[in-house]
């Protein structure tokens, strides 16, 4: 975020000071990933632009009082999954996001298919590769079309695994910061970003030319 | 004799990777996820996939957007009352 990357403390000081520059770079630093993580709340591009303003109103309201217990961001996040699911609520979406997450959790399918394994009663074998994964070559994943085919892949998974990958991965946060953030528990965050993780690899496999293999 | 056996499954080894890479598997599962490895070429190949993989997510460019009125929140976010004291 400009002259505020890595010093919380100073971002902060600036806002509570009411900094133009620093709101500015806050907004244009998160202004996509909250659309991003409001979406995979909603489901709905207008119902998210709505919360996404909600939020930052109530981050402009909300910022002399920021204790900095969490995390800048993760304080902001927080703010937007309340409003999220405030608006659930009012459009009549009886389930909120975090136990739609924890049902997707529990739902995971397995982290890899389960053709590549011998079967539970073969013999020596029962659960074991049926022919081994290969390495794959170091810089294979630095291309620019291997890069888009990682972000169709990101774009294509379920919500709830989407969003935790974009936050753990993309992004780069902590596990606790994204549970904070979305609602939900440690080991569903795990979950989910595990699954999301493993769809991505498979994906890469098949582009790689290793699929079924 | 027959070698020890891996302790775990191939199909176990590929559902912890996650929980091992985040450093929260118990001590016990831990220590059976390594020497899994160690054992096995390739669930070795797996992990060195899903290490790549992750690499490759945290080196996607970031996306970014501004708000249609963010002249305007940035006048709201000015004309904000600070607290009475400081």
């Amino acid at each position: 975020m400009g002259a505020f990357d890595g010093n919380e403390p100073l971002l902060v000081a600036a806002l509570r000071r009411r900094e133009e520059a620093a709101f500015v770079a806050l907004v244009k630093r998160y202004h996509s990933l909250m659309l991003r993580v409001a979406y995979a709340q909603l489901n709905d591009v207008a119902a998210s632009e709505d919360v996404v303003q909600e939020t930052w109103l109530a981050v402009i309201k909300g910022i002399d009082s920021f204790q900095g217990r969490s995390s800048l961001r993760t304080w902001m996040f927080r703010i937007l999954t309340h409003q999220a699911s405030a608006r659930r609520e009012r459009d009549g979406r009886q389930i909120p996001f975090s136990a739609l997450a924890s049902a997707d959790a529990v739902a995971a399918e397995p982290s890899v298919e389960s053709s590549r394994f011998f079967s539970r009663d073969h013999g020596p074998r029962p659960y074991f590769w049926v022919s081994d994964p290969r390495e794959w070559p170091e810089d294979a994943l630095l291309a620019a079309e291997a890069r888009s085919v990682i972000a169709t892949a990101v774009r294509q998974l379920p919500d709830s695994q989407r969003v935790v990958i974009t936050l753990r991965d993309l992004e780069g946060w902590a596990p606790g910061e994204v549970c904070e953030a979305l609602g939900i528990s440690d080991g569903n965050q795990r979950v989910l970003l595990h699954r999301a993780r493993s769809r991505v690899r498979e994906v890469l496999d098949e582009y790689l030319g290793n699929g079924g293999r | 004799m027959t070698p020890p056996p891996l302790q775990i499954t191939c199909k176990e080894f590929a559902e912890l990777v996650t929980a091992h890479e985040d450093g929260v598997l118990p001590e016990r599962d831990r220590i059976r996820f390594e020497s899994h490895s160690e054992r096995c070429p390739g669930c070795r190949a797996y992990l060195q996939q899903f290490r790549l993989t992750i690499g490759a997510l945290r080196s996607l460019p970031r996306e970014t957007a501004e708000p249609d009125n963010l002249d305007e929140l940035t006048r709201t976010f000015r004309d904000s009352e600070p607290p009475a004291q400081s």
